[in-house]
């Protein structure tokens, strides 16, 4: 997928919940939410753990980032799509190894060839200077 | 406690026409809808004690009562989506807040505003709330429309269903069949088919143009009232039965990604046990059903989450649209949808009473008790009405 020259991206907004993610993702390293007393992964961010209901055992744990094709979307027509991607593009809803799913993007593949289970691993996309976004690639055999 | 069945009733409708530029503001397209549903019931809009609207729309309810002349409200409540406000109106009504509550919705949904269209203006003006922070997990990937946003939904429902695209067409065509008797409706006179269906574009593959209801400019507006005062009035009561709201966790408004199973509607589960609870009947009993087809997909869900029908079932219940077209066993939608009337949010509690009066362009032979749901996708919400003496 590639984005359109000239539009800018909508930047995420950082607040106290978030901004261990993106800070991560911009150093390119993966990280999610887990809570240190339960050992269950949560997405999006959250202050409390909904288990035990502690605020304090909430950390970011490193990942290997890797997980299957669990949804995907392919935007095929302008009216629908971001005006910031050329289409066709492809949206991927990603079950990582932990359990938790994330919205994303494939490098390096086309829309066509997206398919449900398929295994991808993490990647980074330095968009600018002051936004990288977490990407998957398809994983070979 | 206050107990909610058959306390309250709806006593007046009305509303305006739909189109796709109404070339006048929401404010007067509430006015007249408002005005309308007062005259239908028969009562001085200074009888007014209540107002409830949608949070989302932009005509706050202080304008309203200014420019329709209601004088001093002891209750005033907004509520988010679909028809949630109307469980405002009855639960005020039967704790004895208020005695005649105001529902309306006015949206030029075409014209003005797109669902999601906002967005961008949103986030350029600062404005950090969570519901928006949420969305930074996916629009920066480019997911940012309702259509995709349910789309990675309905993707793995028919991976996981197997339905086929002409069990899910035929939930357009049937809708579209019932739209065409109805001059009300966007599709009126203008039939589409199963075969047209499956040739209708993809907007954002797999949700094709035809899944999708057509958004429209246009208000309604519904009375309620005491069931024992509603017998005094003009036209013959659509008693409420019950009235509920389901939320569950792991949900959010059509990107529900983080629970176990995504292709299912909690919400609306847990909603319909509480109206079937309520009402104390079952969903055997229920003659017309106006479910929420704002996405033609989500239908079949909807069927077996309200117990319509066994998980799994729907895309069957829906093959062909023989049981769920007006003489059917379940008719469904039979203003035509959202999918063929437009989409507003409160258009299906109007066609209900329709049918509870017997006044509907598609009147069903049976419509003694007539179920309407909202919110597939997100918090759910619906009500169940009956016809009196019945």
């Amino acid at each position: 997928m590639e984005y359109v020259p000239g539009i800018p991206i909508l930047k995420p907004s950082l607040d106290a919940d978030n901004r261990p993610f993106w800070e991560a993702v911009r150093r390119h390293e993966f990280v999610l939410q887990k809570c240190g007393s339960c050992d269950r992964y949560f997405q999006p961010p959250r202050p409390m753990c909904p288990e035990c209901r502690s605020m304090d055992t909430m950390e970011w744990v490193p990942s290997a980032g890797r997980g299957q094709v669990y949804s995907f979307v392919n935007f095929t027509t302008d009216r629908m799509a971001y005006p910031a991607m050329k289409i066709p593009y492809s949206v991927v809803l990603v079950e990582l190894e932990e359990g938790v799913r994330m919205i994303s993007n494939m490098l390096d593949l086309e829309p066509d060839d997206v398919q449900i289970g398929m295994p991808v691993e993490v990647a980074f996309d330095d968009l600018d200077e002051d936004l990288t976004l977490f990407k998957f690639k398809k994983l070979e055999g | 406690m206050a107990s909610i069945k058959d306390a309250t009733a709806v006593a007046g409708i009305g509303m305006t026409g739909f189109s796709l530029d109404s070339g006048r503001t929401e404010y007067s397209l509430a006015c007249e809808a408002i005005k309308a549903a007062a005259d239908d019931a028969g009562i001085d809009l200074l009888d007014v004690d209540g107002i409830v609207t949608d949070v989302s729309d932009g005509i706050d309810a202080m304008y309203v009562q200014k420019a329709v002349g209601i004088d001093n409200c002891t209750y005033a409540s907004d509520s988010h989506f679909g028809t949630a406000p109307m469980m405002n109106a009855v639960t005020a009504i039967a704790a004895g807040i208020a005695h005649t509550v105001l529902y309306y919705r006015s949206v030029n949904g075409s014209s003005q505003r797109r669902a999601g269209s906002d967005f961008r203006a949103a986030k350029e003006t600062k404005d950090n709330s969570l519901d928006l922070i949420r969305y930074d997990f996916y629009h920066p990937f480019g997911l940012l429309t309702p259509e995709g946003s349910i789309g990675m939904i309905v993707r793995r429902y028919l991976h996981e269903s197997g339905a086929r695209p002409d069990q899910i067409g035929a939930i357009t065509a049937v809708c579209s069949e019932h739209a065409a008797k109805n001059p009300h409706a966007t599709f009126y006179d203008a039939p589409i088919t199963v075969d047209d269906y499956l040739e209708s574009p993809l907007l954002v593959d797999p949700i094709r143009e035809l899944d999708c209801a057509p958004a429209v400019d246009g208000a309604l507006a519904v009375v309620l009232t005491s069931a024992e005062r509603a017998r005094d009035l003009r036209q013959p009561p659509a008693l409420v039965m019950s009235v509920a709201q389901g939320t569950s966790t792991g949900g959010e408004l059509l990107t529900s990604y983080n629970r176990d199973v995504i292709s299912a509607l909690p919400e609306m589960r847990l909603m319909g046990s509480e109206l079937f609870e309520t009402a104390g009947i079952s969903p055997a009993d229920v003659d017309v059903a106006q479910l929420d087809d704002r996405f033609a997909p989500l239908v079949p869900l909807q069927l077996e989450e309200l117990g319509f029908c066994e998980r799994g079932q729907g895309p069957e219940l829906c093959e062909g649209g023989k049981e769920i077209r007006l003489g059917g066993r379940l008719p469904l939608n039979t203003n035509g949808g959202f999918l063929g009337e437009g989409f507003l949010y409160g258009a299906n509690v109007i066609e209900a009473v329709q049918q509870i009066r017997g006044t509907s362009a598609n009147q069903s032979s049976t419509a003694d008790i007539v179920l309407v749901a909202s919110g597939a996708g997100g918090p759910a919400d619906g009500l169940i009405l009956r016809r009196q003496g019945t």
